[in-house]
């Protein structure tokens, strides 16, 4: 792009990268502001939970003790709990995420191939359901589930059954299908966006080089509609590893995770310190979890999926 | 072709089951919210519209409502200023770091809300002794936001012809005069949708709200303690069933206006 006209204006055109007053500083003064809330808001309270983890509550006050005793303790037999939860986090929300990636993907190729005019209608279709509010659609799922659920006193009304099942709410399960559904069109969105740029050409071209339609998805669609898939995934795992609403609405005992235990630190059992380090584990859990996904897609189709 | 047909209807089949999955159970709480039945239970009872009748004389509910609205409309003025200064900074400028900054400013998408609540919460209260608030809602809130208005502006801004800026600067139009009369007006739609997505966002956050909002409760605070008491669920079912309605008529509005405003143009919503 060369600038030509532009020299003539005395304040540095944008389009203008070769003007005396280095271009690139108003581009710095516009997202400054930005970067200023992302710093203040984000990067600051991240170090100061990571410097009150080292820390020590002492009744209502918290020492700057420098000490590894939060970490400590996950090792310890009364750390058990802890060691268990986030597992069961990360094993919960990998189930989840699994569920709802392979659930919205043949929705998203439906929308990007089958469907010709109606797109919008589609996506507005799709995302309709997600104007409600979480809490509600999470709710939603206990109203089905719940003892004296939709299932349970259909199931009675029509007399298949006589007590109402009980294995049906506050369960892992119950947390798995709640978020499969609640996280839907997060995964669907960005696989339909990558499913839709594909060039159709090259699948023609696929066509008439004899690849059979298997084939086909395999050698083309599927790799390049990668991109898409791979941030459903993240999309979707990364936020419900710390999922609070959900166990705490349709968990019960059995179904809670490491976000129930953090926010108890926080409060019923005033360690934030502890609560701290719990949340720095699961930070550093949910990071190796997302590393280890990135390392098994392999470095090659990473960069081209360019996240 | 035969087998083409028989893909093409197993798929078809498979999108409308896929949406009864995603309606069925957002479809039941309106239905349980005109029930005649302090219990969410089946058989339906009766037709009622007394649920809605309480809403209105629930002041808990209208205050906790009216801050939600005043928090969300607030992060989604904000968040969509700030980032469209953002996304114009990054598509029209070469900016230094331009990877760094642009990974530093969708970062809070990636890290679990839960995470930057009880940060903020330990620095805020510990750190800085500032007193919660909606205010301190707002912030996070704009922080959550800002990243989603950047992307969607971003899109905006790299789905139209550059030329027609320089056109009109070098028809003589200052910088900020061929912004206001060519690139606002393309980026419009995009406006909208940010607007649109940060209040939602907002007025749907419960986590971060539920650890700075101090004494003043956001409508999904309200909602949340509401649920633990069965006598109070009918009227959140009729509240939700509410902001449903509303939601659904706002944004066939918006995508009425975007419609207007761009004829024939691309399919994302987002």
């Amino acid at each position: 792009m060369t600038a030509q006209a532009h020299s003539s204006t005395p304040s540095s055109a944008p389009a203008d990268f070769t003007a005396a007053r280095p271009e690139w500083l108003d581009g710095l003064w516009l997202i400054l502001p930005t970067l200023l809330i992302v710093l203040g808001m984000m990067v600051v309270p991240l170090i100061g939970i990571v410097v009150v983890s080292f820390w020590t509550q002492t009744g209502f006050d918290i020492l700057p003790a420098w000490n590894l005793d939060n970490y400590r303790v996950l090792f310890t037999e009364e750390g058990a709990l802890y060691r268990i939860l986030i597992m069961k986090s990360l094993w919960m929300s990998l189930t989840a995420t699994i569920a709802v990636v392979v659930l919205a993907y043949p929705m998203a190729y439906f929308m990007a191939f089958r469907i010709e005019k109606s797109k919008l209608i589609w996506i507005i279709l799709l995302t309709v359901p997600f104007w409600t509010s979480y809490l509600l659609r999470i709710f939603a799922w206990k109203v089905i589930l719940g003892f004296n659920g939709v299932i349970n006193s259909g199931l009675k009304f029509v007399g298949f059954i006589d007590k109402p099942l009980e294995f049906l709410l506050y369960n892992p399960t119950a947390v798995t299908i709640t978020l499969a559904h609640a996280w839907a069109a997060y995964a669907v969105l960005p696989i339909y966006v990558s499913l839709e740029k594909i060039d159709r050409s090259y699948l023609e071209a696929a066509q008439d080089l004899g690849d059979s339609k298997w084939k086909r998805f395999w050698r083309i669609t599927f790799p390049l509609s990668l991109p898409g898939t791979i941030s459903a995934t993240l999309l979707v795992f990364i936020p419900t590893v710390g999922d609070y609403i959900t166990p705490t609405l349709v968990g019960g005992t059995s179904g809670i995770m490491i976000g129930n235990s953090i926010v108890t630190q926080f409060g019923k059992a005033n360690n934030a310190p502890l609560g701290a380090a719990l949340s720095c584990i699961m930070m550093l859990a949910i990071t190796l979890a997302v590393c280890a996904f990135l390392a098994a897609i392999g470095r090659k189709r990473l960069k081209a999926a360019d996240i | 072709m035969e087998s083409l047909r028989k893909h093409f209807n197993l798929l078809s089949l498979f999108a409308v089951l896929y949406l009864a999955f995603l309606y069925v159970p957002v479809l039941l709480l309106p239905l349980f919210s005109f029930n005649d039945n302090i219990y969410v239970t089946l058989p339906f009872k009766g037709f009622t519209l007394k649920w809605y009748e309480n809403l209105m004389a629930n002041s808990a509910l209208q205050a906790a409502l009216w801050a939600s609205v005043k928090v969300g409309v607030g992060v989604s003025i904000g968040s969509t200023f700030f980032g469209l200064l953002a996304a114009r900074a990054m598509t029209r400028y070469r900016i230094p770091f331009r990877r760094g900054i642009y990974a530093l400013i969708m970062l809070p998408l990636v890290i679990p809300y839960m995470v930057i609540g009880v940060s903020t919460l330990v620095i805020l209260r510990r750190g800085l002794d500032v007193d919660l608030s909606l205010w301190t809602v707002g912030a996070s809130h704009v922080l959550i936001t800002v990243p989603l208005s950047m992307l969607v502006l971003i899109a905006r801004m790299e789905g139209f012809d550059r030329s027609l800026e320089e056109a009109s600067r070098d028809l003589g139009d200052s910088a900020w005069q061929s912004f206001r009369r060519v690139t606002l007006p393309l980026v419009m739609p995009g406006i909208v949708s940010s607007l649109l997505l940060c209040f939602i966002t907002s007025f749907d956050e419960y986590l971060l709200a539920f650890f700075l909002a101090g004494s003043e409760a956001t409508l999904p605070i309200f909602i949340f303690s509401s649920l633990r008491f069965p006598s109070k669920i009918p009227d959140v079912l009729a509240l939700g069933s509410l902001i449903l309605m509303v939601s659904i008529v706002l944004v066939v509005f918006a995508e009425w206006l975007r419609r207007r405003g761009v004829s024939g143009s691309d399919s994302s919503v987002l």
